[in-house]
């Protein structure tokens, strides 16, 4: 089935959720309300037309910086694919930036449980209903989500669990072979010493 | 027994060689050293793409074996660590912690462009440079480098342990 | 998932009831391919919970590509897998292809499936090189790295480098294959095909093999999709998943292979797959140098820096250095789309997928990397629940998983 067919038969199955067909390339996505997104998944999965058992990829976007109209804040992206009819369609659930939450889809496949993690560690959108939400990448008590476009490529201020260990070096090397060699000073970067 | 009348054979400076008893006579300093240099055995400290080199380095074209370097798992059985590879903030206490659980002497080979200086990776999630977390002795940069040119790393490694001068511990 | 085959020495599995002991495995240690660190309660031998615990890699690959163009991210992709480097390649051109509507010649494609086949072959050499030194067959390790030196000396005649290529270029690929590379890859596949039996004789029929790996590990078919598994891991299980097959890219749809499946969905049946594998990869190769086409190898409107090849060409890139279309492309804005598309390629681990936003610049908005390790290290926890530490340390190898991948 072609997947403009597809993204026609959820306008017609679920009017109120559709927002907006996207085609681009031969490829078709569809920004979907958050509200109902796991019925709609459910109801693709499961219904013999369609069959798309295989969840290809769950990502978050964050639109604070895109020209397109009608977009909020961030997006949870599902890619999903048929493996016995071999067609494809891409849901772009629309996510509000005041509490960024969503279902998660944990319920119909169990793979997207670090997916959702992923998304909650590196954009900061939560999901209603995971196991287990924490930080799968980063450390667990790092702040902020890195992935958000305001946060700055090199970082903000240091991790904690840096700092700590940096403090705890200079602790160290005072008990290493040559007390007056420590980290950092023979490093190539003469400016980098502590 | 008796005198020594055989001329002993000067190897290098301070080492004597005594033909027919088979015995060398030498500054304990350069023995230690020689012996040292002979048998590094890495810990395996693998972290990314320079590990594959790494073990291809260690494996059968290019074999590490035959300089007696010998990867072992354990830090406490090691007396190198490799460190190959990217190095990211949460790995750096871990990092920390096997290299203090290595005994001395213990020496350290930053292998890689990543672990030489971060690399091409200035992120938010990556240590700049292994060197801000343990003291470095031989810097191998290349991304990753080839195995011939980890080996030059290991003979440079060699080389400064072979000038080391009365490297042990408090009691001797 | 405990196995349903009978041992012929009944070992006794504990039932949870005993006391706990928490046993954490890695990040640094010998088997665990990588910085993975398992946290396991244990009962006895047997695994009551299994829970992973990765990032110890995490580069911030997604977040260093929105600060790039399009070709300078194109390095990064090497140091994703970094085991089959040519195929992560592949798989960011083709999306960045699709995205801003670039055509690769034909020669080109099919210089693009050998060196994507030829990854295919060193990493599942070095999975089963690595898999079977954690069981514990160390020669399979030697003779797997004889081999796949000398595939990394095609490779380093080829382009110059040995791991991290960055050959593949947007819109064709970076240089041409000389004759002396095509004898050579010939020779290599006239030689191939003997090394793999030679595995085979070491280790398929081999008792202990046989025991540690049949009735291990053993997922089924619709469990492995609801995990998210692809690739040999979900081919193993019996379905037919794969993407050369699906929606082929390059030359795969003009030459013939077939792809292997297993059935029971264990450990033996995902090394079958993999070994069968190899053998189709050299029919591929073969197949693409009997039918490579003379032509330019990258297109004319490909927006990289590529080595004029005439001295007259050479000439006119220093002088008009603003002026041609090659450097014109990258600087100008309008001239790249907006939109996104997602584009998933077979790399040797499973189903590896880029998906792009573009907004019009010459950097990508936002990339997204679909990686099979990744969801494959997920999927362990439920593999390896109620079972030994021992096949977890086989489980882990046949989910080969490369934790750059992963942690991205």
């Amino acid at each position: 089935m072609e997947s403009m067919a597809i993204a026609d038969r959820l306008q017609a199955q679920f009017p109120d959720e559709i927002l907006h067909h996207h085609v681009f390339q031969g490829q078709v996505g569809v920004s979907i309300r958050p509200g109902r997104v796991v019925e709609i998944l459910r109801w693709l999965r499961d219904t013999d037309e369609f069959r798309m058992n295989h969840l290809r990829s769950l990502c978050g976007v964050d639109n604070a910086r895109r020209k397109e109209p009608g977009l909020e804040r961030f997006e949870v992206v599902y890619h999903l694919y048929s493996i016995s009819l071999r067609h494809e369609i891409r849901l772009r659930a629309q996510v509000p930036e005041q509490e960024p939450c969503i279902d998660s889809v944990v319920g119909l496949w169990s793979g997207a449980n670090w997916l959702e993690r992923e998304t909650y560690d590196l954009m900061g959108i939560c999901f209603t209903g995971h196991p287990d939400l924490r930080r799968v990448l980063l450390p667990e008590d790092w702040q902020g989500h890195p992935l958000r476009k305001e946060y700055p490529l090199k970082g903000k201020e240091e991790w904690t669990g840096m700092t700590e260990l940096l403090t705890k070096i200079k602790e160290l090397d005072k008990f290493g072979f040559d007390p007056k060699i420590s980290s950092g000073q023979a490093g190539l970067n003469p400016e980098k010493r502590p | 027994m008796g005198k020594i009348t055989a001329p002993m054979v000067t190897l290098e400076d301070g080492v004597r060689l005594i033909p027919g008893a088979n015995a060398l006579l030498g500054p304990l300093n350069k023995l230690v050293n020689w012996g040292r240099a002979g048998s590094i055995w890495p810990v395996t400290f693998g972290l990314a793409c320079c590990a594959i080199e790494m073990m291809d380095a260690g494996a059968s074209t290019n074999d590490l074996d035959r300089f007696g370097i010998l990867f072992r798992a354990s830090p406490r059985q090691a007396d190198c660590m490799v460190v190959a590879g990217t190095l990211s903030k949460k790995m750096a206490p871990v990092l920390r912690r096997v290299y203090d659980q290595m005994p001395e002497p213990r020496y350290v080979l930053a292998m890689g462009s990543c672990a030489c200086s971060g690399g091409i990776f200035d992120t938010y999630a990556v240590t700049q440079g292994v060197d801000q977390i343990i003291p470095v002795d031989v810097y191998v940069p290349g991304c990753p480098p080839r195995p011939e040119a980890l080996m030059e790393g290991f003979i440079k490694l060699q080389e400064k342990i072979l000038k080391e001068q009365f490297r042990w511990s408090q009691w001797r | 998932m405990t196995s349903p085959l009978k041992q012929t020495l009944e070992v006794p599995v504990a039932d949870g009831e005993g006391e706990h002991y928490s046993l954490r495995m890695g990040p640094q240690h010998p088997a665990t391919h990588g910085v993975l660190r398992v946290d396991l309660e244990l009962d006895g031998e047997t695994i009551i919970e299994c829970k992973p615990q990765v990032g110890y890699l995490h580069r911030g690959f997604e977040k260093l590509a929105e600060n790039r163009t399009y070709a300078q991210a194109l390095i990064l992709t090497d140091r994703l897998d970094y085991i089959a480097a040519m195929a992560n390649n592949v798989g960011y051109c083709l999306a960045v292809e699709k995205l801003l509507g670039i055509s690769v010649p034909l020669r080109a494609q099919y210089i693009r499936t050998i060196v994507c086949e030829m990854s295919r072959l060193c990493s599942h050499l070095l999975w089963l090189a690595t898999h079977a030194l954690d069981i514990g067959a160390m020669t399979v390790f030697l003779y797997c790295f004889r081999e796949r030196e000398i595939l990394l000396d095609l490779f380093e005649e080829l382009c110059g480098a040995r791991l991290t290529f960055s050959y593949p270029r947007i819109g064709g690929v970076r240089q041409d294959v000389t004759a002396h590379f095509v004898d050579e890859l010939q020779r290599f596949l006239d030689l191939f095909p003997t090394k793999v039996e030679e595995y085979e004789t070491l280790i398929d029929t081999n008792r202990i093999w046989l025991k540690r790996t049949v009735g291990v590990g053993v997922v089924s078919g619709e469990d492995a999709l609801a995990l998210g598994l692809t690739g040999a891991c979900l081919r193993g299980s019996g379905v037919d998943y794969d993407l050369r097959k699906h929606q082929p890219y390059d030359a795969y749809a003009q030459v013939e292979f077939e792809v292997p499946l297993g059935s029971d969905g264990d450990i033996y049946a995902r090394y079958r797959c993999r070994m069968e594998e190899m053998h189709q990869s050299v029919r591929i190769i073969a197949q693409c140098i009997n039918q490579l086409p003379p032509g330019p190898i990258i297109g004319a409107d490909a927006p990289d820096l590529i080595m004029p090849t005439t001295a007259s060409a050479r000439v006119e890139a220093e002088s008009n250095l603003y002026g041609t279309g090659l450097i014109r492309l990258i600087m100008d804005r309008e001239l790249y789309l907006s939109g996104d598309i997602y584009v998933a390629t077979e790399v040797p681990k499973g189903e590896l997928g880029f998906y792009f936003i573009s907004d019009g610049s010459n950097r990508p908005y936002r990339m997204h990397i679909r990686s099979p390790s990744f969801i494959h290290i997920g999927a362990l926890a439920a593999i390896a629940r109620g079972e030994m530490i021992a096949d977890l340390i086989a489980n882990i190898g046949s989910l080969d998983v490369v934790l750059g991948e992963s942690d991205r």
